[in-house]
């Protein structure tokens, strides 16, 4: 099961990082967006072509205030 | 905006020296005195936290009031159900920013969530934060070493929430990082500056910029930390949880100001005796 943001994710094996963006209603040029899977940066210049497996932990973050 | 030109680095230990960032001699002209942070130019020596104010308009609000060039945003997870529109605002206020580590507890989570940083928001910048304890906030002190060494040699420029003990800011500033933030007191707490004298030493201790980060309750705690030699101060929560964020905006601007003109205006010693400033001679005799 693939796991996005912490929570199963109807997400098949073999999808792309796009593709799950899409799920979550971001563009590929999203601004100000990042995605880790399996703790390691995935550039944004790779998110069309990196393919997900089974048990992938997917992050997508955002900018949020802070100090 | 400031220009993103990203300087060439110079050997680790004197990367991001600051011009003028020895305090006790500012500048008289408020124009001529900018701070230099790593080959970034800033006319404003107030940083801006964004967290804590009760809308994004009054967040704008305050960030044209404190007149702050640079301002720190965190990284959280996508919430498809409320999707602000802070980068916008941001974009728009035409400040930098300076992504945190904020909620980290190791170098290898700090690390991972800077790079992420970096991808987000195109910029080499961090607010490098590796919390050690949940109720205090402090640093954990060889944690915050690593982790800024790591990312110093990844190219980035490191500003370090740090405590504020002078050997360790020493040491972050050995490994590269571009200015060092300690802390006044506890984030959040508005107990201003507990310890001035060590805030003076971290000032003798390193070359880099030193920006008063944390505990800041008012605007008198961020003159005090500009009059013992700090290079800029870093204000969040007293301003976005003041009952007016706007005005205390202003405040603190005036504070900053106020403080670096005094430092380098040079104050009288204390005594304990009164020095009568009207002269005695020329005195009537009745």
């Amino acid at each position: 099961m693939i796991v996005l943001n912490g929570r199963d994710a109807d997400v098949s094996p073999g999808e792309t990082v796009a593709a799950v963006l899409a799920r979550l209603d971001l563009q590929p040029d999203a601004r100000g967006v990042a995605v880790a899977v399996d703790g390691q940066v995935v550039p944004r210049a790779q998110w069309q072509s990196f393919l997900l497996a089974d048990d992938a932990r997917v992050e997508v973050l955002t900018a949020m205030q802070g100090g | 905006m400031m220009s993103g030109a990203r300087e060439t680095r110079e050997p680790p230990a004197r990367a991001g020296r600051a011009e003028g960032s020895d305090a006790a001699r500012p500048a008289a002209g408020a124009a001529s005195d900018a701070l230099t942070i790593a080959g970034r130019t800033l006319r404003s020596r107030l940083l801006l936290g964004t967290g804590g104010f009760p809308s994004l308009a009054i967040l704008a609000e305050a960030i044209a009031a404190s007149a702050s060039e640079l301002v720190t945003v965190a990284l959280r997870r996508v919430d498809p159900a409320s999707r602000g529109s802070l980068i916008d605002v941001l974009s728009e206020a035409g400040v930098e920013l300076l992504p945190n580590t904020a909620g980290c507890y190791t170098a290898r989570d700090a690390v991972l969530t800077a790079r992420l940083a970096r991808e987000a928001f195109e910029t080499d910048l961090v607010k490098l934060e590796v919390i050690g304890d949940e109720d205090t906030l402090m640093p954990d002190a060889p944690e915050l070493l690593r982790a800024a060494e790591e990312l110093v040699d990844d190219g980035f420029v490191v500003l370090p929430y740090t405590t504020d003990d002078p050997v360790l800011a020493r040491r972050l500033a050995d490994v590269g990082c571009a200015a060092v933030m300690p802390l006044g007191s506890p984030i959040g707490s508005g107990m201003g500056i507990r310890n001035p004298y060590n805030i003076a030493l971290i000032r003798e201790a390193v070359d880099v910029p030193v920006v008063l980060d944390a505990g800041i309750g008012t605007a008198s705690d961020a003159a005090l930390a500009m009059e013992l030699g700090c290079d800029a101060v870093m204000a969040a929560s007293a301003v976005s949880r003041a009952r007016d964020p706007v005005r205390m905006a202003r405040a603190m601007r005036a504070a900053v100001e106020a403080g670096r003109l005094a430092r380098g205006a040079g104050r009288i010693p204390k005594r304990t005796y009164a020095t009568a400033s009207t002269p005695t001679e020329g005195m009537a005799d009745f």
